[in-house]
């Protein structure tokens, strides 16, 4: 069952009287509770295709439907992590996460009298993410990895159907980025929302997505999708197997055919 | 040298300058033969301080007072109108061009127009210290607000957020450490404008004793007076530095700085 689907959109940005033309033509669907990657040289219009699905930017032409309808505001309810963890420096890393639950219903209305309830199903959600002894501690006195690992509870905490993900390991060293990796498909297969996700890592990219989406230069178009047939869960000793490595090198060429036009 | 006595050395660094500085003025008056109409020694200073303690206490509370009361109502107003300007930019252009007509304005000019609509004492030292406080306030907070990272309102709007929520949620709290901080300076331009418009136009208060004393050619009490606003201005910024550091401990990533 199609759960996201972008049926031929483009984007143009207007600056004043310039304008740029980011998303030439994007045409996807994604399945219900399937993971997809979107890989593709830098400035092909990644991000773009994020704020297209969440509603967050309107499409210039074509249309995006997700669960059925079409997308002309932001939709609600989405969890989203960027490269940037964008936790609140004031709030502890507990109500961090419990943010979504104060502005998403039916939450929102029962946060007040249930809140014990929520900070537990909080609590077990950082558990999972190995930092529940850190829930009391401020986001500025976590590391990196474990600021990302709270951004990425915050984007799951109200069981979101569609999880948004811009680059969310970008900024960590490697050995972080291998680790979040894990966890972010442990949380995957334990929940099976519909991801998104938008990186450069092309490792990153066929450990974590059924199917991979390669755009092309800007104005990005989306040259090749690639499913993952790869089985899970995936380990970093996997992403050795001659199987993954292939993969990982098909992708690169297609990209590098990209920057030799 | 160990740590214990830099950190008391820190401590007692700034009245060692006071001190010195009292000395240095003391030996000048005396080696340079200078007059007290000019410049008075200051030990003849504290003694008049002394002499003179009640009515300086009396006029140093009218001052104080009145300097408080245009200042709350500068955080409040400055707070009410930082929010509006922060959070809509079309009340940004309207408005923020006004806001620096209006700022730049010297202050002392408005004191004779003031006097005109409601008479001389207490109120145009309040309504002074008000509009010369409430400036600072407005553009930090609106500033604050202003400078939220886009993701995080992406964020707040993919969960369906209302704008008023992304306010309460982020905006008012990312603007506290930038009111905070205006705070320090506004209190200080309160005393300022308080004590101008006692100066110009006052029968009580701090400014009008220095002028009146002036005019006597009492050089020391000139002195005491500005010496007692010095005090109260360096007692009300360690109040608004507190409350600072209390309030906005995050900004300041748990580091306390004093």
């Amino acid at each position: 069952m199609t759960f996201v689907e972008l049926r031929s959109v483009s984007l143009t940005y207007r600056l004043g009287k310039e304008t740029t033309l980011a998303l030439a033509d994007g045409t996807m669907a994604i399945g219900k509770g399937e993971f997809v990657a979107v890989v593709g040289p830098s400035g092909c219009g990644k991000s773009t295709i994020m704020k297209l699905v969440t509603g967050l930017l309107p499409a210039t032409t074509g249309e995006v439907v997700v669960a059925g309808r079409k997308v002309t505001r932001p939709i609600k309810g989405v969890g989203m992590a960027f490269q940037n963890p964008t936790l609140m420096p004031w709030r502890r890393t507990i109500d961090n996460v419990l943010l979504p639950m104060e502005i998403v219903e039916p939450h929102k209305r029962r946060f007040r009298r249930h809140r014990a309830e929520y900070v537990a199903k909080a609590m077990a959600l950082l558990e999972t993410v190995g930092l529940a002894d850190f829930a009391d501690k401020y986001p500025w006195q976590l590391s990196g990895g474990m600021q990302q690992r709270s951004n990425l509870c915050r984007a799951l905490i109200h069981e979101p159907e569609l999880l948004m993900l811009d680059e969310p390991f970008g900024a960590l060293d490697a050995f972080t980025r291998e680790e979040l990796w894990g966890v972010m498909q442990a949380l995957w297969i334990e929940k099976r929302f519909t991801g998104v996700l938008v990186t450069h890592d092309l490792r990153e990219a066929v450990y974590l997505a059924d199917t991979v989406y390669v755009m092309s230069r800007r104005p990005g178009r989306i040259v090749m999708a690639k499913a993952i047939d790869l089985p899970r869960p995936r380990t970093l000793a996997s992403t050795f197997e001659p199987a993954f490595v292939d993969i990982v090198h098909e992708l690169r060429d297609r990209i590098h055919q990209e920057h030799a036009i | 040298m160990s740590p214990r006595r830099q950190e008391i050395l820190r401590i007692a660094m700034p009245w060692l300058a006071m001190a010195l500085f009292l000395v240095v003025w003391e030996l000048a008056c005396v080696v340079f033969q200078i007059e007290e109409i000019i410049l008075p020694r200051p030990t003849k200073v504290f003694v008049v301080f002394v002499q003179r303690i009640d009515i300086l206490l009396a006029f140093c509370w009218d001052t104080l007072w009145t300097t408080v009361l245009g200042f709350l109502m500068a955080i409040a107003g400055g707070m009410l109108l930082g929010v509006l300007i922060g959070a809509s930019p079309l009340i940004y252009s309207g408005l923020y061009p006004l806001l620096i007509a209006f700022n730049a304005v010297p202050k002392v000019a408005i004191v004779p127009i003031l006097m005109i609509w409601v008479g001389v004492g207490a109120l145009p030292a309040v309504i002074t210290a008000f509009v010369i406080s409430f400036f600072p306030i407005v553009v930090n907070v609106a500033t604050g607000l202003a400078t939220i990272e886009p993701e995080m309102i992406d964020v707040l709007n993919s969960l369906g957020a209302s704008r008023l929520e992304i306010l309460r949620k982020v905006g008012i709290p990312r603007a506290m450490p930038y009111l905070f901080a205006s705070l320090k300076v506004a209190i200080t331009l309160a005393f300022i404008g308080s004590v101008i418009s006692e100066t110009v136009g006052g029968n009580r208060g701090i400014g009008f004793l220095m002028l009146s004393a002036g005019a006597r050619n009492d050089a020391p009490t000139t002195f005491a007076g500005l010496f007692a606003i010095a005090i109260m201005g360096v007692a009300m910024y360690a109040v608004c530095a507190l409350v600072e550091t209390r309030m906005t401990r995050w900004a300041f990533r748990g580091q306390l700085v004093s």
